[in-house]
């Protein structure tokens, strides 16, 4: 094992996605079949089983940020009639319909159905879009929500139970919805060998988000994990995705083992992000922390933004169907509490990766994921009195994207911190 | 005997403040910012050396702080004005734990502790809606003077309510209070309210503590600080020097600069 192994998961990880994309572009110039999903909750593991491509809008509009054109899809979608207001994702995903899935990335293929799940209230207005626009048939997986005291239910608790079977029905109807719009029949063990490869990439995504527990991090939550996010939605269920996160984690073992963090200079603070990432400057917003030594150790995107596989649910394959039922419910809630309800998922990690601060980052164009965020502060300051940091832009529109107020905010942030330790060094 | 300094670029006014090793005020200046914040920066430096008689060469280290900051092309280093607030408000009002600043774009509140550190802030988001700037756009729709909308808005007994929350709704709603035949005073008054209310909502993000010091130029317009006081219910804390006190906060860093240069094993405040 050598240092080469070092810088292979981000290398690799671009590579997967970029050939991603590449299919894509094929199949939308085939005009070949492919399915619409969501990041929480995409049931990859069903219609990959069928075949079918997967596309994830979210991801597609993310990608018009990150190569700074997303301001021309949302002045497309704007000038269709949709309001500066609502979702960023949403506007850049009817721009890239309404331009013949034009996308930077490569041509985007029409769908043939789209699956979503209610984690998100957008997601259903959303696939309501496809469904006029390429009357196309539209799937809602109803995942009852957390509810019992604000924390889960698990296996053998009866209202668990019920939920599963209510999921288990659901996931039945899916599968005939998908025979009868790909014209094949339902291969179990094709289903099995899927759930077996989504198995191996839970448990690597799960040791990798553990891993950075180590000191310094040996990956950046924010623009690392946004790499491996990439691969563990579009690659769940495929060979692929599952050798690439074992050999993610094999990479990350050897950072740790050798002491090899994410910054060039000394690691001087550790932080969690809270929210989604600033896209349209997505280096640059990570650069004015990094400056200061700051380093993302985790990030509750890694873990909403996964559906929340990052638990590492692993699949009965003896029991498959249920088996994916269970995991469904288990993950989606799980994203589900990582935004809403993230509150005691935070407070342990703050003691066990030795965290210094908490950065906010509520985004303008998604209420969904951040309302409660101003609330989440208040919590974590009144019980713990960690430092934490509330900057709100966005995820997709530079118009309410200010560096510069943003700039002044992480100084004072950091000047805090500086002060903090100082005084306890010499407490 | 060393001398440390602290220059303010702040969207409006350039501020320099000189203070002497026992942190003692000798030397200040205030400008408008202009066009060319480089100019800005050198001009209300040489005038604060020039109010103080102080030789340049006697100054051993400067700060620049504001948005301007990175453009104080002299300065060793630089600090947020959200950290110099907080310190300079501690010089002059030891018992400080929660400072509102107003200035010309945006306003803050400041959460400090008993060595002016910084617990936490709260800043208006892209939106200069209960800044300065809602006083400047008052001030051009009822062509009154800034410096005279504080004493013109205290005559008034009765407010008129502003709804709008927009700088630039602002002016039209004055006027259309003018053209409903509000006195002006009334309509000054509601604005100075409307303002106060929203730096209460960010006051109450932080946590609002006793002793509150208000900071920045705006805390020169004495309806401003009744204003707020009402909504308050307490008395804040203001002088002549808070209009400086971001300037003060870098020159007391830059002093922490040079007494740890001397002294390199002891405690210092220096977080810059």
């Amino acid at each position: 094992m050598t240092e080469d192994l070092v810088g292979r998961g981000n290398k690799d990880g671009a590579d997967l996605f970029r050939q991603w994309f590449t299919s894509l572009d094929e199949t939308a110039n085939n005009g070949d079949q492919a399915a619409y999903v969501f990041v929480m909750g995409s049931i990859n593991e069903i219609l990959k089983a069928f075949d079918l491509p997967v596309v994830f809008p979210e991801i597609n509009s993310l990608q018009t940020a990150v190569r700074r054109v997303a301001h021309e899809y949302l002045d497309v979608a704007e000038d269709y009639g949709y309001s500066p207001d609502i979702c960023g994702y949403v506007k850049a995903d009817v721009a890239t319909q309404l331009q013949d899935g034009l996308h930077p990335m490569g041509r985007i293929p029409k769908p043939t159905i789209a699956v979503l799940t209610n984690a998100c209230n957008t997601y259903i207005k959303w696939a309501e879009i496809w469904e006029r626009m390429h009357n196309i048939p539209i799937f809602t997986l109803d995942v009852p929500g957390t509810r019992n005291e604000g924390g889960q239910t698990w296996q053998g608790d009866r209202d668990f139970e019920n939920d599963r079977k209510y999921v288990a029905a659901q996931l039945r109807e899916l599968i005939q919805l998908c025979e009868k719009v790909t014209g094949k029949k339902f291969d179990i063990d094709k289903f099995r060998e899927v759930l077996g490869y989504a198995n191996r990439m839970s448990t690597g995504w799960s040791q990798i988000l553990e891993l950075n527990r180590s000191k310094p991090a040996v990956f950046n939550a924010l623009t690392d994990g946004t790499i491996f996010l990439g691969v563990a939605n579009g690659f769940r269920g495929t060979e692929e995705g599952a050798v690439y996160f074992e050999q993610l984690a094999q990479e990350l073992k050897y950072k740790v083992e050798h002491g090899i963090g994410t910054l060039m200079d000394e690691e001087i603070y550790r932080l969690i992000f809270v929210g989604v990432p600033c896209y349209p400057i997505f280096r640059r917003f990570n650069e004015l922390f990094t400056e200061w030594g700051g380093s993302f150790i985790n990030s509750t995107y890694l873990w909403f933004a996964s559906g929340g596989t990052n638990r590492g649910f692993q699949y009965d394959l003896d029991n498959p169907i249920d088996s994916l039922a269970e995991g469904v419910l288990i993950s989606v809630r799980d994203a589900m509490d990582s935004m809403f309800h993230q509150e005691p998922m935070i407070e342990d990690m703050i003691d066990e990766y030795s965290v210094d601060g908490v950065i906010f980052h509520p985004i303008k164009s998604c209420r969904t994921v951040s309302t409660g965020l101003a609330d989440s502060r208040r919590h974590l300051t009144e019980r713990l009195g960690t430092p934490s940091l509330f900057i709100e832009s966005d995820m997709m529109d530079r118009r309410v994207v200010s560096e510069a107020q943003m700039k002044n905010r992480i100084d004072a942030f950091f000047e805090g911190l500086a002060s903090r330790r100082q005084q306890a060094t010499h407490a | 005997m060393a001398y440390a300094a602290g220059v303010d670029v702040g969207s409006t006014q350039t501020k320099a403040v000189i203070i002497d090793e026992d942190r003692n005020i000798v030397g200040r200046a205030l400008i408008d910012t202009g066009a060319n914040v480089v100019a800005a920066a050198e001009n209300a430096y040489s005038k604060a050396l020039a109010d103080g008689s102080v030789p340049e060469e006697e100054v051993k280290y400067v700060v620049g702080t504001g948005y301007g900051r990175y453009r104080v092309t002299f300065g060793h280093s630089q600090v947020t004005e959200i950290s110099c607030h907080g310190r300079g408000a501690a010089q002059i009002f030891p018992g400080t734990r929660t400072v509102v600043d107003m200035g010309g774009q945006d306003t803050k509140a400041i959460r400090i502790n008993e060595n002016g550190d910084i617990d936490d802030f709260c800043m208006n988001d892209k939106c200069a809606a209960g800044t300065g700037r809602f006083l400047g756009a008052a001030s051009v729709a009822l062509d009154i003077p800034l410096g005279d909308l504080g004493a013109t808005a205290l005559k008034s007994d009765k407010g008129t309510k502003i709804s709008t929350t927009c700088t630039v709704f602002a002016e039209s709603e004055v006027l259309s209070w003018l053209g409903r035949g509000k006195r002006i005073e009334d309509i000054l008054w509601g604005v100075h309210q409307s303002i106060a209310s929203r730096s209460l909502s960010l006051l109450r993000r932080v946590g609002l503590n006793d002793e509150i010091t208000f900071t920045g130029g705006v805390s020169r317009n004495t309806a401003m600080v009744k204003a707020l006081e009402d909504r308050l219910e307490t008395k804040l804390n203001v002088s002549d020097d808070c209009h400086y006190m971001g300037a003060l906060g870098a020159a007391l860093f830059a002093l922490d600069h040079i007494l740890a240069a001397r002294h390199p094993h002891e405690t210092t405040e220096a977080s810059a």
